[in-house]
């Protein structure tokens, strides 16, 4: 099965169960779980069922497109359901004998792991299912998002994408999976992933950087005052890839880390703060539609 | 009739490290509910698997056992009044009790007469109790707990089934939305519902469903699997306890196989071998009968041998990629040199107020650096222990220890070796981090332990000294197994160094560096009561009781090799009747001290044969009481004192001590006051409870 076919398969069984089939976020970021589609939605008590590919950029994975494993950008299938619906492993365990994992000729574990993002202010609390030994995907329970606590609780299933598709196709090397009938990861990946990690490593403009960071930074917080949530997230999610691309480049001093991690920290905590009060302001709509 | 009962809580799968905790605590809480709730029964077994925790009860009696119980009311005499009536109090007690005064009867206790009633407690029938076991399920306490979907309840993992049965009937309620039936769930894939008739069919039942409920039966199918495994191949595959331990509780049906990696790969330090294996993957490492390390693995699969080659397959897959990761990142770490690494370290905070760990190694040298100087070493021995701690953090810059970071110091170590660094400082980057544990190993060598302390004096100063202290439970920093360490170390190597130099040395460094300081009294302070608490817990280890360890740590931790001798030594001297006399007479000196002070005693003063001979002992025994101080010979050091037992005996008898002449007092008091500290040089012997016979 192709990666295409994998993400069609699951948008396929997701949809089945009334996730909102939503498109990838179009703002950089590091994994699926930053989009405010999962991030600000889990919060307050509306119900929020939603299934989408999310490309994840990680700048300091970047490995010029020459090592089998790592990626500057990799693709995460995101689920979110909330509240956590009580059959939600059995639902997630069909999918991957949709996948072509038939469950009685493999050995499929949940193992603990608990998942942590502090620049986010969230955590979880869940497992990493094991495939026949190897992570493929990671289970968690929200307990706590942008500082304030998950109620109700939202599953979150993140599926690594390139990870599930070399068990699927028999693979070592990320580059020769198989994204359609001929076409693969190497095709279309490769030059972006050499380009991206020169890029970051080598020739992004530091002193833009820094002020972008600045300049992001100082319009989300006005934003945000202005009670525009979804504005002010979106350069929240442009300061962390901005921290990320300095990061990577090696260019942030130790003191000025800690305190660039604690300023998109507080950002991101007011604006949950704010998104709840938002959906308030609001009577919750969501939460009517449910009732109807 | 007495009948079987089961209770089963189903659950997504539980985190391994809380499974043996929880069923110990359904079994005993189960127990003492049904003592208190007087329910007989034949006798009762626990079980447990990562997605259910179970109990089963045999032989439960329908009803609790009826008793009979004496309720005591007033004392006689004020039950009845003088005409031989009862008082009110007496027929209050009877109504209280449901009873009447013709119920009472009298009886004597201490020689005193009191009345009674007897109260019979009807047993009730055992089927109206059994819903309350709802609160022993929900009141399991898990190392760490979550909420799921709209559920108050917090509880390791989210409940999804319920099973209680009596007899053959559900015993109803509900707990998160779930309500209690007969049916309970096989393994995930190769088992299927299962309607069960009778709690006696569980085991059974389950493992006809591929669940082997209970986990001592799992360990002994996964060492069977193993032998199997080391017998038809010839090799051995040594059982690792804590280990096998976590491995029963990651499966319902565990079936061993043995799986390989590509040889080449041996070539790997064997330390990220057995990581990559043990602790990522839970395979168990195997080795020759020689003990030679191979390149093979002992996986345990959750389900039976259907399809295992796929499996084995997958998890070989899975290996390879994780040491062909390790290959890659010790050919790029080796391409770099230890310099390369120590400016990265200037990059990466050790914590936000204390700077950079290239900071904390430069106050690692400096403590170091002073340490040797103590101790005397020789120039060569100093040399090669400030380079241990100049690069004792080098790895953690490595590719190698950012993948597999439980590898700290022991990368350190193969790499410093590599890079041509001398064996002994190669050795001391390992050792440094040693104990790892409370209990655990000491650094081997010298240098380790001199780098060792420093480290972990500068982290515990450090985050004292920035108001990390720790509380409760909160020790985020590991300060105290690191204080426990110290006092360790300093003790095994008989270092003549107190604590508190140590902490002077180090404290002293912290005034001096950039660093925002919490009020330097309190932090003073804090430090003393965080290393009186630590010494306490290993004089404790010891078995030597807390009053004595107040007094030998009252002033000081001091040089702990000698605190310990000073607590076993009166350990011993408090249950010992000969030392009576001393101590009475060592204590009186202490009880006065604090109102004594002044160090002048002037021979003129002395208004007494008995004073005087008072002073000409203490000087006789001074000076050999401070070399044997000095060195540390408790027993000797201690007979010093007892020599000045008659004396003060005497003295006391002889003289009053607040004597109408001031200048007479004064020089008593000036007395008293060198001799109690002198003897409280080595300990405060009024804090001990001395266990002779008066």
């Amino acid at each position: 099965m192709n990666i295409q076919e994998m993400i069609l398969t699951l948008q396929k069984h997701w949809s089945d169960q009334n996730c909102i089939l939503m498109q990838a976020y179009d703002v950089e970021k590091g994994a699926g779980t930053m989009s405010p589609m999962t991030l600000l939605r889990s919060l307050g008590p509306e119900p929020w069922n939603v299934a989408y590919v999310e490309p994840s950029r990680r700048p300091a994975d970047g490995r010029y497109g020459e090592n089998p494993n790592r990626l500057y950008q990799h693709h995460q299938f995101q689920v979110i359901m909330k509240p956590s619906p009580a059959n939600i492993q059995q639902l997630y365990l069909d999918s991957l004998v949709k996948l072509g994992i038939n469950p009685l000729e493999h050995d499929i574990r949940f193992v603990e792991d608990n998942w942590e993002n502090p620049t986010l202010g969230a955590a979880g609390l869940g497992w990493e299912v094991w495939l026949d030994g190897m992570e493929i995907t990671q289970f968690t329970y929200f307990q706590q998002i942008g500082g304030l606590e998950a109620n109700p609780v939202t599953v979150e299933i993140t599926y690594g994408i390139e990870r599930l598709a070399s068990y699927i196709q028999d693979k070592e090397n990320v580059f020769d999976l198989e994204w359609n009938n001929g076409v693969t990861v190497r095709d279309i990946f490769y030059q972006p992933e050499f380009e991206h990690s020169k890029y970051t490593f080598e020739e992004s403009n530091t002193e833009m950087l820094f002020q972008l960071f600045s300049m992001y930074e100082k319009e989300a917080e006005s934003t945000m005052n202005k009670g525009l949530v979804f504005p002010a997230y979106d350069y929240v999610l442009k300061c962390s890839h901005t921290f990320n691309l300095l990061d990577a480049k090696g260019v942030i001093s130790v003191t000025e880390r800690t305190g660039y991690i604690s300023r998109i920290r507080n950002l991101a905590r007011s604006i949950a703060k704010t998104y709840v009060a938002e959906r308030e302001k609001l009577g919750f709509p969501m939460l009517e539609k449910e009732e109807n | 009739m007495a009948r079987d009962v089961l209770f089963e809580i189903g659950l997504e799968e539980l985190p391994a490290r809380f499974i043996d905790d929880a069923e110990q605590q359904l079994l005993i809480k189960t127990e003492a509910w049904l003592k208190e709730l007087r329910i007989p029964f034949g006798s009762i077994t626990s079980f447990a698997t990562p997605r259910r925790l179970a109990v089963y009860i045999q032989e439960m009696e329908e009803f609790q056992t009826t008793i009979e119980e004496e309720a005591k009311g007033p004392a006689a005499k004020i039950a009845k009044d003088e005409n031989g009536d009862w008082t009110k109090a007496a027929i209050g007690f009877t109504r209280g009790q449901g009873k009447t005064p013709e119920d009472i009867y009298t009886k004597e206790i201490k020689g005193i007469s009191y009345i009674f009633v007897k109260k019979h407690i009807e047993g009730k029938s055992v089927q109206e109790l059994l819903p309350d076991f709802k609160a022993i399920i929900e009141s399991i306490q898990f190392g760490k707990n979550m909420r799921w979907a709209t559920e108050t309840l917090r509880y390791a993992r989210p409940i999804r089934w319920l099973v209680a049965l009596f007899g053959s009937e559900v015993i109803p309620f509900e707990i998160t939305n779930v309500k209690t039936s007969n049916i309970t769930y096989g393994h995930r894939f190769l088992g299927k519902e299962i309607h069960l008739a009778a709690p006696s069919e569980y085991e059974s039942s389950l493992l006809d469903n591929y669940v082997v409920v209970n986990p001592k039966k799992r360990e002994e199918m996964i060492i069977e699997g193993i032998k199997t495994l080391e017998e038809a191949n010839n090799l051995l595959i040594p059982v690792d306890a804590a280990l096998l331990n976590e491995v029963k509780n990651l499966v319902e049906y565990p079936t061993a196989f043995m799986g390989s990696f590509e040889e080449d790969y041996l070539k790997l330090p064997s330390e990220v071998l057995i990581t990559s294996m043990k602790e990522h993957q839970r395979y168990f490492p195997v080795t020759s009968k020689d003990g030679q390390l191979l390149a093979r693995f002992v996986g345990v699969r959750n389900g039976d041998i259907h399809e295992l080659a796929t499996v084995i397959r997958g998890n070989e897959k899975v290996l390879r990629a994780r040491l062909s990761d390790a290959e890659f990142f010790l050919e790029e770490d080796l391409k770099q040199s230890i310099d390369f690494y120590q400016e990265r370290l200037e990059r990466v905070v050790f914590q936000k107020n204390l700077g950079t760990i290239s900071d904390k190694v430069k106050r690692i040298i400096h403590i170091t650096e002073k340490v040797t100087e103590l101790i005397g070493l020789d120039d060569a021995q100093k040399e090669k222990t400030v380079r241990a701690a100049t690069i004792s953090k080098f790895d953690l810059m490595t590719n190698m220890v950012n993948e597999f970071t439980e590898l700290q110091g022991i990368v350190g170590e193969k790499y410093a070796v590599h890079f041509g660094e001398d064996p002994i400082v190669a050795g001391a980057i390992r050792e440094h981090y040693l104990p790892k544990q409370a209990n655990g190993a000491l650094p081997e060598s010298l240098v380790g332990s001199i780098v060792s302390i420093a480290d972990k004096l500068d982290t515990i100063v450090g985050c004292i000294s920035v108001g990390l202290v720790p509380t409760g439970s909160q020790d985020p920093y590991g300060l105290r197994r690191q204080a426990t360490g110290v006092l360790r170390i300093i003790a095994e190597r008989e270092w003549d160094i107190s604590l508190e130099t140590l902490l002077d040395i180090v404290t002293s460094l912290y005034q001096t560096l950039d660093i925002e300081l919490e009020n330097q009294d309190k932090v003073a302070a804090e430090l003393k009561e965080f290393f009186q608490l630590r010494a306490s817990y290993l004089l404790k280890e010891l078995h030597v009781e807390q009053d004595v360890i107040n007094a030998v740590v009252h002033r000081a931790v001091g040089k702990f090799d000698y605190t310990i001798a000073k607590a076993k030594l009166l350990s011993e001297k408090r249950s010992d009747e000969s030392f009576k006399h001393i101590q009475e007479a060592l204590v009186r000196v202490l009880n006065l001290s604090d109102k004594a002070d002044g160090v002048n005693v002037r021979s003129e003063q002395f208004k007494t044969e008995s004073e005087a001979a008072l002073y000409s002992q203490y000087n006789l025994v001074r000076e050999n009481f401070d070399t044997y101080n000095k060195h540390k010979n408790a027993v000797k050091a201690l007979a010093c004192l007892e020599e000045l037992a008659d004396s003060i005996h005497s003295f006391f008898d002889n003289n009053m001590v607040m004597a109408d002449d001031e200048d007479i007092r004064a020089n008593r008091l000036a007395l008293i006051n060198i001799l109690s500290s002198l003897i409280k040089e080595y300990a405060d012997l009024r804090l001990i409870e001395w266990k002779q016979h008066f």
